[in-house]
């Protein structure tokens, strides 16, 4: 029993953390229908920031927190600016390859800054975080996990609902050309949609460095993981995206402990291919209101 | 010359760089007036709304040649962002609602040209021309009926304080009582508010019922143009949009079909 609600908190937190991440990724196909090759990178960036504001600047904990979300979502920003803008209007296929490039490009940025070498970041969360009481044992890094995402779910859930620049850009997800003769700017919503997608990506990114430790390859890697997590929340739904990761997150660790430790990494790709035959809309993807 | 709001100088319009659509149109329109622009399918009636409203370039389309002059400063080939910015809200043909929306959501996405200032009185003036989308605000929009998505599209354009409105076939697909309704809206609205109106028609009866003034649109051309009521006296105009004889009768179908080739002006 011990062993089990061990595996429950800790795949419900990776869960959360891949179903953020997810989120991000959903936000830019939802609103400007790219998906993002280079969103595993973004969750790099994210846990490189943070690290180079922690052990080489110096800038105490929080501080650098914050310092290194508003990193990301400059660099979403710029991303949208620099390499996505001139490509509007052109096929959908040269932005996706685009961000193929991209990927490859903030690898090798990486790689040639700080190397390939695990990094790790100083012991800072408090231990009133974890909860120890019987066989419940909580790492305070789980306990974290759990606020941060909770809060940053509820922000984005009310900025989306109630704003209105939220409203604006699910009126372009929604119905591009109506958006447009509205005069909604439908460029700043694509560079907003980066800079938050980049935003949760390099949140999460930053907690998985505090689980893990931090290496290009592994964060890299978990974008990979973040189409069975779509897919299986289905590719437009935002809710979906953590319901499907905080799936993925539990049979991952399941898996892991129950199984095979080896099986962990395979088990969602295996249920992509499930999903994909079954129900390839995922479980929360759009159905189309059809009016005729 | 002040009274002109908008005034189109000979514009020509090409598609993709090879298909031209308007060939020399010119037009003008009078403040608070609501000028009607009718003709049939494919004669660019469209076109020209999108020209004026810059709807033009995401559809790879292009002002080539000519002014469009909007209180006197020129607009053509101005991004929608700016135009829309200057006062100019086009309503789209088809409603092109925001269907996972709720009909408020809707309204609201009409304050982008005027985003961080207070709705709320706009909303309820939307829903004073409008009640019946008060009873629907939390619904959403996919699952409107044609005649509410009608009124919510126009609705949600007003919400952006527009001078001038240009409406693209409000009437298309709906009931002739609904359309009753929403043609004298577009009148009330036009007299309370103030807002030049263009409209885009295929019911030309309608149109020049309310209309203060006409243009007609032939194969990317003006080729007639005149106060409502002249147009409506017009035989040609009755005999091809009006469907009537000289004599003022109904003709059926099969007649009207063959006009075409004895239009006078082509």
């Amino acid at each position: 029993m011990d062993f089990f609600i061990q595996l429950l908190v800790g795949g419900l937190s990776v869960g959360f953390l891949y179903g953020l991440s997810a989120m991000g990724f959903v936000m830019i196909f939802k609103s400007s229908s790219v998906l993002n090759f280079a969103h595993g990178e973004l969750i790099a960036i994210g846990a490189y920031f943070f690290l180079a504001f922690v052990t080489w600047a110096k800038i105490p904990i929080l501080l650098s927190f914050l310092l290194a979300l508003a990193g990301c979502f400059l660099l979403g920003i710029l991303i949208e600016r620099i390499f996505l803008r001139p490509l509007i209007g052109e096929p959908l296929i040269f932005v996706v390859m685009l961000t193929v490039g991209l990927a490859a490009m903030f690898k090798g940025l990486i790689l040639f800054i700080w190397g390939g070498n695990l990094f790790t970041y100083p012991d800072f969360l408090p231990k009133a975080l974890g909860i120890d009481w019987k066989i419940i044992r909580i790492p305070p890094v789980y306990g974290a996990t759990l606020i941060i995402g909770t809060l940053f779910l509820i922000l984005f859930g009310l900025f989306f609902k109630f704003s209105s620049q939220g409203i604006y850009m699910r009126s372009v997800a929604d119905n591009q050309r109506a958006a447009l003769s509205l005069g909604v700017h439908v460029k700043r919503v694509f560079a907003l949609s980066w800079a938050i997608a980049a935003l949760v990506a390099g949140m999460s990114g930053m907690v998985l460095g505090i689980i893990n430790g931090v290496n290009v390859h592994d964060l890299s890697g978990i974008g990979l993981k973040v189409f069975p997590v779509v897919i299986l929340g289905g590719l437009d739904s935002i809710g979906g995206a953590i319901i499907g990761g905080i799936i993925i997150g539990l049979l991952e660790t399941f898996t892991g402990g129950y199984i095979s430790p080896s099986l962990r990494d395979v088990v969602p790709y295996i249920v992509l291919v499930l999903i994909l035959l079954l129900k390839p809309y995922g479980l929360f993807g759009l159905k189309e209101i059809e009016r005729v | 010359m002040d009274r002109i709001l908008l005034q189109l100088n000979n514009i020509s319009v090409v598609y993709s760089d090879v298909i031209q659509v308007l060939k020399g149109v010119s037009l003008s329109v009078e403040k608070n007036r609501i000028v009607s622009l009718l003709g049939s399918n494919g004669a660019g009636k469209t076109t020209t709304l999108k020209a004026v409203s810059g709807l033009l370039k995401p559809e790879n389309g292009k002002v080539t040649d000519g002014t469009i002059l909007y209180q006197g400063s020129e607009i053509q080939n101005q991004s929608p962002e700016t135009i829309t910015r200057h006062g100019i809200i086009q309503v789209l043909e088809g409603r092109q609602p925001f269907k996972y929306l709720t009909i408020e959501e809707n309204l609201r996405v009409g304050t982008a040209t005027r985003w961080g200032k207070p709705y709320r009185q706009d909303l309820e003036r939307v829903y004073h021309y409008f009640p019946a989308l008060w009873e629907r605000r939390r619904g959403l929009a996919g699952y409107c009926s044609g005649g509410e998505l009608q009124m919510l599209v126009m609705g949600r354009a007003l919400m952006a304080h527009p001078e001038l409105l240009l409406l693209d076939e409000p009437s298309l697909g709906l009931a002739p009582l609904v359309v009753k309704e929403i043609f004298r809206i577009i009148r009330q609205i036009n007299e309370e508010e103030g807002t030049t109106i263009v409209l885009v028609e295929q019911n030309a009866r309608m149109a020049l019922q309310i209309a203060h003034y006409g243009y007609v649109m032939e194969n990317g051309k003006i080729v007639m143009e005149g106060s409502a009521d002249d147009l409506c006296e017009n035989p040609d105009i009755r005999e091809f949009y009006l469907g009537m004889s000289a004599a003022g009768n109904l003709k059926s179908y099969t007649e009207v079909k063959s006009y075409r080739r004895r239009k006078r002006w082509l």
